[in-house]
């Protein structure tokens, strides 16, 4: 694979940048092409919480969590259930504004801002509970993640001449997003309404849609829940050849064997506070955290 | 499993067909049933004419409403506000200068009526754009509710004696309170024709109607004309409307409907989204309003009952919302059948059975029926009052359908929002094209 | 507390509630100019008195109308457009029954039925009023009550219990049909005119600084029949069982979702006390205004959707607050608007609060 940072837009190794100007080559290769010319190199932690806090009515989901995600790495977030994780990515990405603390990304301050404007820097999350749009089809639910299309502008979408364009860089990322289906072999029920799915599918839909926006960082929130195993395999391998171009994942996932096998770091959450963060190893010999799974009080 | 199978795929020439089939078979019932029961020319030429006039009006505000709530989500049931800002513009825009001693108590700013139809169009925008700003992240019930009170402050205004009459650029202009104003602007028909030289041929064709209507064919060959005319904005919208929501645009509509928490996350900025596709609604329910009674001679406010509003509706959901197909079908199924249908039926009675002496109350009606058993007056009540009795019947149609087919005709059918078709099947080997791989073969 | 921890308090409370302070700041705006008026004669105590009382005697009917489609929001969860109509058809079963005691023998039994349809029998010829035909009037109330029940619990049973687990919207457009089912029909049987109903009542004459308000009888019976229907609500969700079940379902959102689909009893009650509510407050408010025709409780409906959503949806005691603070506002803001635009006033305070705080004034207080 190529320098991601070297961007040749004639290139055929190279990804092309998103947004690019229509016509220009796609390549397909084994793995996924995402279309971009990878992360930006900077920031050795593109992700920095400090001191988020987030209350609803008496119980404060959040307390005080700080936590950091190294460039590159796949980072895992454990917790019993009700430790705050998902709370936790709400307050990250935006949907829920924090009570206190901030959140860091690349550098910038993105504490409280609209989920949209964190999406498009770069900082994507998957649900928990896959959110498929039922009504459209899986083809139309992934053809909606990619960013900077130009048919979203109105007038660009309807006047004649500019409607071409619009229509060329539509088959572009129909191209796209049929490698993605291909790679996550859903390709079968490309035409499918989402709402239809199994459970399984549904997940890799939620998944496929998010790397389709081509995120510096994504956030996944139990991705592989119900994915059958020889699959779960494939998407791991991918997702480690991504952390060699720089992208970073942050995990959360119930399956211990699945985070201790992958993650060089884990973070643990209880009680909606940071209880320790370390490698599998450390973490696995860690007596707090045996307690607060089995549930006795920390 | 295939996701298209309804019958627009059996009719040749897809939805356009579909669309043209079914008013073929709306104009031949009436026509027959005209014939059978001895209708004049004149009187049938007349109901096509009328007939056409409400297709197309309310063929066009149902499209304009499925922009808002079938692909967008956003529940608007004050439509009727739209089409009142929309005409009301207009006319203060085109009216002619005022000048004293006319009919006209007020006069408006003399411009072309291409200018006040823009103007209207805009008007009608900037209205949805300040009540979308802040009321599109309520939740649909809450909108529905501001919009409904938005339309009767508009008609409010509208009525007030305080806007009847006011000054804009030293020219005596106004709205005319409670009795209306006059559009005693050029009549539309006649501005268009001579505006591309064609007034004499025009007259020339209806004159070549006196065949068939011996006396004064103008009104009723305009009306046909006019009818025909706003069958064209339907086509206008139909095709604006299409290539709105099959686009990425329209998809970002659609997944807002679903879940706009969805589309927040993957990075579109659904807020802006939603105020373009209700201002482009408003607009379009604004030229809506303009054509429905820019030909009217005059308008009062009190035409702008929410009542209106919930004719749009009922059309929508018989049509099926979410589908622009759909919403053509239903407006042109609720004004054959719901609105103007009933009427024609009384008229097609009343030429048959003349009831000179229909009771004029629901006591008269009803008392002969119990003392003698006679069921005549009522039954000539009730035809007398088809107006009322279609709009009972409406409600129920309603309830009907929320009961037993709430998606209409052809909600079911999603209609695909991307620019290119999304089903063709993907071309097997990406070896056998053009060669634009290299490093590394591509062999799966 | 100090000045200066009061200046930075009030400072954060400006910052962070600023759309509080505006309506503040409007509201001393508007009593400045308001006392400035009667000052210097402009306005007159007895004039604004008026007004106040006619505003209290609105609000009363949309605060007590307002009861039911407070319940049936929260309780059933969709906004019922067709509650107006309710009123209505509450109006007129029971002035065809207040005609039908009031004018028995003196006039065409059909035209009594029909309250005087078309012009065949006037409410003033028949004498009738609180004072001049009690039996009558007390009949209608509890016919409009009666019939309104029955009425409610039939469109239920046939309109609203086969979708009962539909989302709001589809329930919503459900009523519209209900709503113009029954009004037109209530058009084709009692025709389209307003028709007066009532003789001129006896009148007080409270005097108040510079003139007299004016004070009918109708009023008096309004404020009796509206305020012991509203003390009976009172005593009825403190002290039975069923009073508690109501209160804690409007109370506790989350307890009324895990629960789920609300029990039929429930929902039988929501129909059986709203709709009695509702259509006693059509009754009184035709016998209050003195006229009857088939869009008054149309007209109405809007003005009692505000009131619902400034008490906030579910709250009964708010509906009834929220209706008095309708009413006042739709009379009192001719003070400082166009009559015209007096209802416009009220939708405007509708429309701010839906933006600004659209749980109303009594949400998650534990009144019910």
């Amino acid at each position: 694979m190529s320098d991601p940072d070297v961007t040749n837009a004639d290139s055929d190794t190279a990804r092309d940048p998103a947004g690019s100007v229509p016509g220009a080559e796609t390549t397909h290769s084994p793995s996924l092409n995402l279309g971009s010319s990878g992360p930006g190199v900077g920031e050795e932690y593109p992700l920095q919480v400090d001191g988020l806090r987030k209350t609803f009515g008496g119980i404060t989901a959040v307390d005080d969590a700080s936590f950091r995600v190294a460039r590159g790495s796949l980072t895992g977030l454990i917790g019993p259930n009700g430790a705050g994780k998902s709370t936790t990515f709400n307050l990250i990405t935006g949907m829920l504004q924090p009570d206190a603390g901030t959140v860091t990304f690349d550098g910038e301050d993105i504490t409280g801002q609209k989920p949209h404007a964190i999406a498009n820097k770069g900082l994507v999350r998957t649900f928990q509970i896959a959110r498929e749009l039922q009504e459209m089809t899986v083809l139309e639910n992934l053809m909606l993640a990619p960013k900077g299309q130009h048919g979203e502008a109105l007038w660009r979408s309807v006047t004649p001449g500019f409607r071409d364009h619009v229509v060329e860089q539509e088959e572009e990322l129909l191209e796209r997003v049929w490698d993605v289906i291909e790679f996550f072999d859903i390709d079968h029920i490309a035409d499918e309404y989402a709402g239809n799915l199994s459970g399984g599918q549904r997940k890799l839909l939620e998944l496929a849609r998010a790397l389709l926006t081509d995120p510096d960082m994504l956030l996944l929130d139990e991705p592989f829940a119900g994915v059958n195993p020889s699959l779960e395999k494939r998407l791991l391998e991918h997702i480690h050849e991504l952390r060699e171009q720089g992208y970073t994942f942050l995990l959360v996932e119930h399956d211990m064997d699945l985070i201790m096998e992958n993650c060089e770091r884990v973070i643990v959450l209880h009680q909606g506070q940071v209880l320790t963060e370390g490698s599998p190893d450390e973490i696995q010999a860690d007596e707090e955290v045996i307690e607060a799974y089995l549930g006795g009080n920390v | 499993m295939s996701v298209r199978n309804d019958v627009a795929e059996r009719v040749p020439g897809g939805d356009a067909g579909l669309i043209v089939a079914v008013l073929l078979v709306i104009y031949a019932a009436y026509v027959l049933a005209g014939v059978g029961l001895g209708y004049s020319v004149r009187g049938q030429l007349n109901t096509i004419g009328v007939l056409t006039f409400y297709i197309g009006v309310f063929a066009m505000l149902a499209l304009a409403l499925n922009l808002q709530w079938g692909y967008t989500g956003l529940f608007n049931i004050g439509i009727v506000g739209f089409m009142a800002v929309g005409i009301y513009v207009m006319a203060l825009v085109s009216k002619p200068l005022y000048e004293s001693g006319g009919a006209a108590q007020v006069g408006g700013l003399g411009l072309p009526l291409i200018v006040g139809i823009v103007a209207g169009m805009a008007a009608a925008a900037l209205l949805g754009a300040v009540i979308a700003l802040p009321a599109l992240r309520l939740r649909a019930d809450y909108l529905a509710i501001v919009t409904i009170a938005m339309s009767e402050i508009v008609r409010f205004s509208f009525l007030s004696g305080k806007l009847q009459q006011f000054q804009l650029l030293g020219e005596r202009v106004g709205f005319g309170g409670g009795s209306g104003l006059i559009l005693d602007f050029t009549n539309p028909l006649e501005a268009f024709f001579q505006f591309f030289g064609l007034w004499d041929a025009y007259l020339g064709f209806v004159s070549a109607f006196e065949v068939i209507i011996p006396n004064n064919p103008k009104p009723v060959v305009d009306g046909l004309v006019y009818g025909v005319v706003l069958l064209g904005f339907v086509a206008v919208y139909f095709w604006l409307l299409k290539r709105t929501g099959e686009s990425p645009f329209g998809r970002v509509l659609k997944a807002i409907r679903e879940d706009e928490d969805v589309a927040n996350s993957l990075g579109k900025n659904t807020n802006r989204f939603k105020i373009k596709a209700f201002m482009l609604g408003c607009a379009l329910m604004g030229l809506a309003g303009i054509l429905w009674l820019m030909t009217s001679g005059a308008v009062t406010p009190n035409f702008f009952r929410p009542r209106i509003t919930f004719f749009i509706w009922i059309a929508l959901i018989i049509g099926g919302a979410g589908s622009n197909t759909g919403s053509v079908l239903g407006g042109a199924v609720f004004a054959a059948l719901l609105y103007q249908g009933p009427r024609y039926l009384k008229n097609l009675i009343d030429t048959v059975i003349p009831n000179a002496d229909a009771p004029s109350g629901f006591g008269p009606a009803v008392s002969p029926l119990i003392s003698n058993f006679d069921p005549a007056p009522l039954f000539f009540y009730t035809i007398d009052s088809v107006r009322q009795l279609q709009l009972v019947f409406m409600g129920l149609v309603l309830i009907w359908l929320m009961h037993n087919r709430p998606e209409g005709m052809l909600g079911h059918r999603k209609e695909t929002a991307a620019g290119i078709p999304l089903t063709a099947p993907r071309a097997s080997e990406p070896a056998e094209t053009d060669g634009d791989d290299a490093g590394g073969g591509s062999g799966e | 507390m100090g000045i200066a921890e009061t200046y930075t308090r009030g400072r954060q409370f400006a910052i962070t509630r600023p759309g509080s302070v505006l309506l503040a700041l409007v509201g001393v705006v508007l009593l400045f100019d308001l006392i400035a008026g009667l000052a210097t004669g402009q306005h007159s105590f007895s004039g604004i008195g008026s007004l106040v009382w006619d505003g209290l005697m609105r609000g009363l009917v949309v605060g007590l109308a307002g009861i039911g489609l407070s319940m049936t929001y929260s309780i059933l969860n969709f906004a019922n457009f067709a509650h107006g109509d309710y009123i209505t058809a509450g109006a007129f079963s029971g002035w065809a029954t207040t005609y039908l005691v009031a004018g028995f023998g003196r006039a065409d039994v059909g035209a009594l039925v029909l309250v005087g349809a078309g012009g065949s029998v006037f409410g003033g010829t028949l004498g009738i009023g609180v004072t001049t035909t009690p039996l009558a009037v007390v009949a209608g109330i509890l016919v409009a009550g009666i019939a309104t029940v029955a009425l409610a619990l039939f469109v239920d049973r046939t309109t609203f219990r086969p979708i009962r687990d539909a989302d709001g919207i589809t329930l919503l457009i459900t009523s519209v049909g209900v709503a113009f089912a029954l009004r037109y029909l209530m058009q084709f049987v009692f025709g389209s005119s307003v028709r007066g109903t009532t003789s001129q009542p006896p009148a007080i004459p409270l005097y108040l600084v510079d003139g007299a308000v004016r004070i009918d009888a109708h009023d008096v019976a309004l404020v009796v029949v509206a305020g012991g229907l509203m003390l009976g609500v009172h005593l009825l969700l403190q002290m039975t069982k069923l009073g508690k079940a109501m209160r804690a379902m409007a109370d506790n959102e989350d307890l009324a979702q895990i629960t789920g689909i609300p029990t039929e009893r429930v929902v039988r009650a929501v129909w059986v006390i709203g709709g009695g509510l509702t259509g006693m407050a059509g009754y009184m408010f035709i016998l209050w205004k003195g006229t009857l025709g088939f869009n008054d409780g149309w007209l109405l409906l809007l003005l009692i959707f505000a009131a619902v959503i400034l008490g906030g949806i579910g709250s009964i005691y708010g509906a009834i607050v929220g209706g008095l603070a309708i009413g006042l506002t739709a009379s009192v803001s001719i003070i400082w608007i166009p009559s015209a635009f007096a209802r416009a006033a009220a939708f405007a305070v509708m429309i701010i609060l839906l933006l600004v705080k659209p749980e109303g004034l009594f949400s998650g207080r534990s009144t019910a």
